[in-house]
């Protein structure tokens, strides 16, 4: 058998689940709710690469290395910003993050 | 081809399953380490796919960079695990309720995909026949005339995410010691230096 579109894209599927489903399950902890994006961002990668290949066009690889732009620069702030919560604070729950809606 | 059946099928179930323990394993380091062998294993079904640059992209990005930055912050931020851990079980429930409907729909979705018949004719960037050009060469030719203005965004957003980072976590921490070299030249020498007559077996 071959592995054909179908296959890659149920893989993206699934592993878009567990980044939703990790954003449920680690409600607190906010280092995995961002690996949990990562996942995610992951995903849509291999959906645009997979119909990429698949169809013979270049510019879904193109649009999968600006996602990868964007991931990184998302990551970079991310933790920056989690630095600077945990300097403030002593702790990365993020259940008290709402402190400064007022 | 039974070969590259095999490799596809050991390369996507390594990735899922480490992508499910990156949201269930208790440790963060080992979430961490967990993300790094995910974002391995879907370099290497990029590779299959056919995308050689983009896997290459990703593990130099991903694991090079974004993955050892999360390692890093993990490591250097001194985290109370048993504490994030309190909840964790609550949200187990409606989070596999929702986690298992977005997946239905995502499988309904894909599999009732085809091609549109017009889609052939509207492609932008048609990828050259394999053996003349390769897979780099070929993104390359796109990336930097057809999408240029979108290359240069890319290039001001991972700007703007280098400042952001260093103006948020830059800090002034008052009573730290360092050399001034102004006020080393701007000094004096009667400011400095006071010439003080001793009276015998006095002191001063």
């Amino acid at each position: 058998m071959t592995i054909g579109i179908e296959h890659y894209l149920t893989v993206a599927a699934i592993l878009f689940t567990l980044g939703i489903f990790g954003i449920f399950l680690n409600r607190k902890n906010v280092i995995v709710i961002l690996m949990s994006v990562e996942l995610m961002l992951l995903a849509v990668n291999i959906n645009f690469v997979t119909f990429s290949t698949r169809m013979g066009d270049l510019t879904g690889q193109v649009f999968a290395m600006l996602v990868l732009t964007v991931a990184a620069a998302e990551a970079a702030i991310g933790l920056a910003i989690l630095v600077v919560y945990f300097r403030n604070r002593g702790t990365i729950a993020v259940e008290e993050i709402n402190l400064m809606k007022g | 081809m039974i070969i590259q059946t095999l490799a596809f099928y050991l390369f996507a179930a390594i990735t899922v399953a480490s992508a499910f323990m990156v949201v269930a394993a208790r440790n963060p380091v080992h979430s961490v380490l967990y993300l790094i062998l995910a974002f391995f294993n879907s370099a290497a079904l990029f590779l299959l796919m056919g995308a050689e640059f983009i896997a290459m992209i990703l593990v130099i990005v991903y694991v090079g960079a974004v993955a050892v930055l999360f390692l890093f912050v993990v490591m250097m931020l001194d985290i109370n695990v048993a504490e994030l851990r309190q909840g964790f079980l609550k949200y187990l429930p409606i989070g596999a309720a929702v986690g298992l409907v977005l997946f239905a729909e995502l499988i309904l979705a894909f599999g009732a995909w085809t091609m549109a018949p017009g889609a052939q004719a509207a492609m932008r960037a048609r990828t050259p026949a394999p053996g003349r050009v390769d897979n780099t060469e070929a993104l390359g030719r796109v990336l930097y005339t057809d999408y240029f203005f979108l290359f240069q965004v890319a290039g001001l957003v991972l700007l703007l995410a280098m400042i952001g980072a260093i103006v948020l976590t830059l800090r002034a921490r008052p009573g730290v010691r360092r050399q001034s070299v102004p006020d080393q030249i701007a000094r004096r020498r009667d400011e400095a230096v006071s010439v003080v007559k001793v009276p015998l077996g006095g002191g001063i």
